[in-house]
């Protein structure tokens, strides 16, 4: 075979010439040919356009981005780090072939571009440190490369889960960043009351010098941000599944996950169902004629159609009916121990951050807010403070977790972090779930069990709140507001020691963002 | 033109267990050498560098490098440890230690002789060769014979 690669490394001294030798070598033992170009620091070999061309596959053996890397749009694509072409080049190689073997090079304008991350899959454990991307590179994108997930081919199962994970996530950060900020800011000036403004009064009546309507504009603007964060977080892990075809199944599941109250949760089952269907559509083999509809046309529509059944059908009923048992059950839980039922409000509200466990609890909370309207000293306002309270926790506790053992966490993740803190201080727990979706079953424990000291801890005090909303920025209609603080303190310890724990327990590869 | 390698800046047992230090044992040598200007500043480019990610490599190599402003020429360090030395490599520590030092405003034909060093780095004659060599002067010798820009 023919195989065309390029190598790059941050210095570009050293590693980027090693693993052109590494390369060449392993593919001359296999009986293959192969050209390097090396993007280093003594200049750029440009592979001719006609060696490109006649390529079986492209490998990239690249820690920094590939220079020009539309010349090699179309080709079936390994990209692994540098320095694992240098220490496993021949794997390496192995995987080209494989990659070229499954999914041939196009060269119609319409690129098959979905098959390759499963199908290029290797036997050996490769290193979890490099990660690699096997997808071809799409041939008709219109600005060229796709953009880049963080999947391994050859990795484990576990491994191969978490990335998928992971590229939802780092595609979903940015979306809980400036939402989570622009609703913290909305607080900050316009007081709780911001979010009973309508949409349309900032349209029809924006006045430059009212701190208010700039408070409803940030608070809109943040909300509208915060409506993509479930169906974003799905299309990309369906992208990371299925390459493109994945990305419309994947974000429409994400959009019915939200009208069927599924939360973050629900949009993960989104990614994965849209991403699954839209492989496996894409790898039925079908007559010439239809080849070229395949994959704008036949896999986005049927994956789509097939996803939105399954979340409304299967998942958005049973959903429904468990969120007004769990209503009932809470309401019939009145009369009880207090203290327990602060945990269990705890325990709910960081279940699934913005999903219908935790709009259970947070509508259980407002609907006896409202009830006690005229009433004072009545439970229903330590519930709405037990309530508010627990949703701060998750992602203070989790800012509090990445500042105190970075090593445990992405850089995405630090990054994150930092937005968290606001975001949490402002009762936005929707800022956890970046940290949630990308290791669910270490995280949403933690952030359980910190949630439900805090709750617990705010029914025991008795602090009483007014307000269904606001976080610090509400401090001065909370009673006891020092003690308040300390609870929603001591549950972010809690939440961060669990979770350092537990991550600790199996240490996942800090993995660095593309 | 500079030699890449000279006897002085061959160290052939390196005395410590710790990569900066080790680094910085050779990196002296340049200094002495001339080839480094402020040997303080070249070892944080070159810790800057080995911060990003580590570079040691399976088979016992550790390949600390940096462009800097404080290099004058492209220059190598050579050093062996027989206990080895952790340079971050997922198969244990480095027996041998390659410093490379290449100027920071170096054009390509001057940085061509540094691809040609790294491109016999993964060679393992090359490497045999270098941990049996007898003394510094061998070392040297090795490396002129072998590294030969293309």
């Amino acid at each position: 075979m023919k195989f065309v690669a390029v190598s790059s490394c941050p210095t570009g001294i050293a590693h980027t010439y090693m693993a052109a030798e590494a390369l060449e070598q392993a593919a001359r033992a296999a009986g293959h040919e192969i050209v390097v170009e090396t993007q280093g620091s003594a200049g750029l070999n440009r592979i001719p356009p006609e060696t490109i061309a006649a390529a079986d596959a492209v490998i990239f053996a690249a820690d920094v981005e590939v220079r020009e890397r539309a010349r090699f749009d179309g080709k079936p694509l390994v990209d692994v780090g540098v320095k694992r072409a240098i220490s496993a080049a021949s794997d390496v190689i192995e995987e080209a072939e494989r990659s070229a073997v499954a999914e041939p090079a196009t060269v119609a304008a319409v690129g098959e571009s979905a098959t390759a991350p499963a199908a290029a899959e290797s036997a050996d454990g490769s290193t979890r440190e490099e990660t690699a991307t096997t997808h071809a590179a799409p041939a008709d994108a219109p600005g060229g490369a796709s953009p880049p997930t963080k999947v391994t081919a050859g990795a484990g199962v576990g491994t191969r889960i978490r990335q998928w994970l992971m590229t939802g996530v780092s595609y979903m950060i940015p979306f809980v960043a400036a939402g989570g900020i622009l609703i913290a800011l909305g607080f900050m000036i316009g007081g709780y009351e911001i979010t009973d403004t309508e949409l349309s009064s900032v349209v029809d009546d924006f006045d430059v010098l009212s701190s208010t309507s700039w408070a409803a504009l940030f608070f809109h603007v943040g909300a509208a941000s915060f409506d993509f964060l479930v169906p974003i977080l799905a299309g990309f892990i369906a992208f990371a599944i299925a390459d493109r075809p994945g990305l419309a199944p994947g974000i429409v599941g994400g959009a019915l996950a939200v009208a069927v109250d599924a939360g973050f949760l629900g949009g993960i089952v989104a990614g994965f169902v849209g991403g699954f269907l839209a492989l496996w559509i894409s790898r039925i083999r079908v007559g010439k004629a239809l080849r070229g509809v395949m994959p704008v046309v036949v896999i986005p529509l049927v994956a789509t159609a097939a996803t939105g059944l399954v979340m409304l059908v299967l998942l958005g009923g049973p959903l429904s009916a468990a969120a007004d048992g769990l209503e009932d059950w809470l309401t019939g839980l009145t009369g009880s121990n207090r203290i327990l039922l602060g945990a269990l409000l705890g325990l709910m509200m960081a279940f699934d951050m913005g999903g219908p466990v935790n709009k259970v609890a947070y509508t259980f909370a407002t609907t006896g807010l409202a009830g006690a309207a005229t009433a004072s000293g009545s439970t229903s306002l330590t519930i709405m403070a037990a309530v508010m309270a627990a949703g701060m926790v998750p992602p203070l506790g989790l800012a509090l977790a990445t500042v105190v053992r970075k090593r445990l966490f992405t850089t995405a993740e630090r990054e994150n972090g930092r937005a968290a803190w606001l975001l949490g201080a402002s009762f936005i727990t929707e800022g956890a779930i970046p940290f949630a979706a990308a290791d669910p079953l270490r995280v949403i424990p933690s952030i359980m069990a910190g949630s439900a000291v805090t709750g617990a801890l705010v029914m025991g005090i008795g602090n009483e709140l007014r307000a269904p909303h606001g976080g610090i920025w509400v401090t001065g209609l909370i009673s006891q507001p020092l003690l308040y603080l300390l609870a929603v303190a001591a549950g972010a310890v809690v939440a961060a020691g669990c979770v350092m724990a537990l991550k600790s327990l199996r240490r996942a590869p800090a993995m660095a963002l593309a | 033109m500079t030699d890449l390698i000279s006897p002085d800046f061959v160290e052939l047992d390196l005395s410590t267990d710790d990569r900066h230090t080790a680094t910085r044992l050779l990196a002296e040598r340049l200094f002495k050498a001339g080839r480094v200007t402020d040997l303080d500043g070249f070892l944080a480019d070159v810790r800057a560098r080995e911060e990003q990610m580590p570079t040691g490599l399976p088979g016992g190599i550790g390949i600390p490098h940096a462009k800097s402003a404080h290099v004058v020429a492209p220059t190598l360090a050579f050093g062996r440890s027989a206990a080895g030395i952790d340079f971050g490599a997922d198969d244990g520590p480095a027996h041998l230690i390659f410093l490379i030092a290449a100027p920071a405003g170096g054009d390509s034909e001057h940085l061509q002789v540094l691809a040609a060093l790294a491109r016999r780095l993964i060679n393992q004659e090359f490497k045999d060769a270098l941990l049996s060599a007898p003394d510094a002067a061998t070392v040297a010798d090795i490396v002129a014979r072998e590294v030969v820009p293309s």
